[in-house]
């Protein structure tokens, strides 16, 4: 403990002798170690960003869209042909155990005016159940309910960018829109979710109970029409489970035979969404890499300048090993040497990217997120970088011979 | 009683590129306890080359020597470092200081690589300081001392392991003369009042006078050894201890 505390000073000291040089020397790291932080930032937090849009959509959801149809031998796509009812919703609802909530819907752009302003929005005939499943909060006025459903009554929910559009700073709770030129009352304001990963922007949109929709805005080829179910499973791990379970029960319901195809289509959006995520991993391990490398150039400037160091210093190595110094003395100090410039390098390195980072951010708006564990790692490979490339000269330095080193000039 | 150093039959060769170089042709002395020794000879004689091995900084190509009946042949080379740092006190000629390191520090530096005196090194260090008439001077640098200055730093460096010998190679080859002879005086005192055990190499007769003994290199072997029965005193700048 005391040779290395001993060796430890002896490092500071060369180091301060070549103040410059030293500063220079532990830039490469100081670059490197900053990369490395700021990047990871920048790549948790897009991670973190879609986290967030994932858990805004809700989770464990569901989606069950309505079938494509076959005319003429061409297939349309999912949605183009309603298929779905009301009462598919409530059969899934009650015969399959792993569905927590269900939320038919009926969908539909439509042109709302409120006195001299218009504009034109999604317009979602649904059930209340739909806050649960998409865990949206009203902010102000009340959700509307089963009765409104009922009834058919001409209630709305309006999402933040409509009451944004319509509404310039009048609060909108009691007053009455006009949806396709009906006549509905707001009586609640949804909380702001912001964009989906795809950019879509989630507020732009206006709830209203789906009877309300079928008989007044959209009309119904047949009885209970809707063309999506939103459903949540009780669980995460019961998706799989609540998944075919729903298309073995509307295959039986729609009587589709063994060598048919599904009029419908179940989507796990958790899971597209997890493929987000999986790209934003691959972005964040590839900036970390970049960054890296910047730290492995920083090594190789500490291997140089030891190198140089070492060879300055032949005299004095000569003295140390001739007064009794050990291979491992010698080789215990330039390794201390190079390890004290890679932390201190580390440490400046450490501040330098949570600093730039902020400015980062703060510049670009972009989401960044600090992590320690992240923060702990840069250092540990600054101080294995500089271990690894100061091996070499601090090996040469022990293995000097101490008469030629004592004449060396 | 058994002597400091026995040496038999020491021969060095080296290669230089090709040619064979016969540095040590059969070297045969053993020097007692106490004794104050110069080594004299031309350059090329092979002194330099029987000061190395002697200091366990070289190994002789055949022969046998011995330090207080140790045998460095087979010892490692870590091994060897040990014994260098126990037993041996070099003096160069160049003084070799650590640079922008103070007189305290640069006397402390064989005792950083050994475990016995871990707890008193800085006490020991001033010991061998003031021991050279150097006490009050100990956070002075190289830089800041005279050469005569210089070489006590090294004596004292030299002396704080409380070595068997003391290895001086051309003590006062960068000195003026009056600076010689005071450097002489210190190891006359240290030879004298210490009983350590000093072997000295110089090429001047005169630095040689002050020794106990004078023994003559020519073409590596010894061709002269001789008892100095009244050394020269050196006295002048000589400092209460």
């Amino acid at each position: 403990m005391t040779t290395f505390l001993a060796s430890l000073r002896i490092a500071l000291r060369a180091l301060m002798v070549n103040k410059m040089r030293s500063i220079l020397t532990m830039l490469g790291i100081i670059i490197g170690v900053s990369a490395v932080i700021a990047m990871i930032a920048v790549g948790s937090g897009a991670k973190a960003r879609i986290a967030e849009q994932i858990a805004s959509m809700g989770s464990n959801l569901l989606i069950v869209l309505s079938g494509s149809s076959t005319s003429g031998g061409m297939r349309w796509g999912s949605g183009t042909v309603p298929t779905l009812t009301v009462d598919d919703s409530k059969a899934i609802l009650s015969e399959v155990p792993a569905v927590k909530y269900v939320a038919p819907n009926l969908q539909g752009v439509a042109q709302v005016v409120y006195g001299n302003q218009n504009w034109s929005t999604s317009v979602n005939g649904t059930t209340p159940e739909v806050l649960d499943i998409r865990e949206w909060p009203v902010v102000s006025g009340r959700p509307f309910t089963q009765q409104d459903v009922d009834g058919a009554t001409k209630v709305c929910l309006l999402g933040k960018t409509v009451v944004d559009n319509l509404f310039g700073g009048i609060d909108p709770v009691g007053q009455i829109i006009r949806i396709k030129k009906v006549p509905f009352t707001v009586v609640g304001v949804l909380g702001s979710k912001g964009q989906t990963t795809f950019g879509q922007d989630q507020d732009d949109t206006i709830f209203v109970p789906l009877t309300t929709a079928q008989k007044r805005l959209f009309g119904m080829q047949f009885p209970g029409m809707v063309r999506v179910i939103a459903v949540q499973a009780k669980e995460p791990e019961l998706m799989k489970e609540a998944e075919d379970q729903i298309n073995a029960l509307l295959r039986q319901r729609h009587r589709i035979q063994p060598s048919q195809d599904n009029d419908f289509t179940v989507r796990n959006l958790t899971e597209v969404m997890a493929s987000a995520q999986q790209s934003a991993n691959v972005m964040s391990l590839l900036l970390g890499a970049i960054a890296s490398i910047s730290l492995i150039v920083g090594g190789i400037g500490i291997m140089n300048i030891m190198l140089v160091s070492v060879t300055e210093r032949t005299r004095e190595i000569g003295i140390r090993i001739a007064v009794g110094a050990k291979s491992k003395d010698i080789l215990l100090q330039f390794l201390i040497e190079s390890l004290v410039l890679s932390l201190i390098g580390g440490i400046l390195g450490i501040t330098i990217g949570i600093g730039g980072t902020y400015i980062l951010s703060s510049f670009t708006q972009w989401p960044t997120l600090l992590s320690i564990q992240a923060i702990f790692l840069a250092f540990f490979f600054a101080g294995s970088v500089g271990v690894f490339f100061g091996f070499y000269p601090a090996r040469k330095a022990s293995l000097l011979d101490p008469i030629e080193a004592l004449r060396y000039e | 009683m058994e002597p400091v150093i026995q040496v038999q039959d020491l021969v060095k060769i080296y290669m230089l590129g090709e040619v064979e170089v016969q540095a040590l042709r059969g070297v045969s002395l053993s020097i007692e306890k106490g004794e104050f020794v110069a080594i004299m000879g031309a350059s090329g004689s092979g002194k330099s080359t029987f000061m190395n091995i002697l200091g366990f900084l070289d190994r002789p190509t055949r022969g046998i020597y011995l330090l207080e009946g140790i045998d460095g042949k087979n010892l490692q080379r870590d091994e060897l470092a040990e014994i260098r740092n126990l037993k041996i006190g070099f003096v160069f000629q160049g003084f070799n200081l650590l640079k922008r390191t103070s007189a305290l520090e640069n006397v402390e530096l064989p005792l950083i690589y050994s475990k016995k005196h871990a707890a008193n090194r800085s006490e020991l260090a001033r010991k061998a300081l003031s021991q050279v008439g150097l006490g009050g001077r100990e956070h002075h640098h190289p830089s800041q001392l005279s050469g005569g200055e210089q070489q006590r730093v090294a004596i004292a460096r030299a002396l704080v392991n409380q070595p068997s010998i003391l290895l001086a190679d051309e003590p006062t080859g960068n000195l003026d003369s009056k600076t010689s002879v005071e450097i002489m005086s210190i190891f006359q005192r240290l030879n004298g009042d210490l009983g350590i055990t000093i072997v000295m190499i110089t090429h001047e007769p005169d630095i040689a006078s002050y020794a106990g003994r004078n023994i003559s290199f020519k073409d590596g072997i010894v061709v002269d050894d001789r008892r100095n029965v009244s050394p020269s005193l050196a006295l002048e700048g000589r400092q209460a201890s």
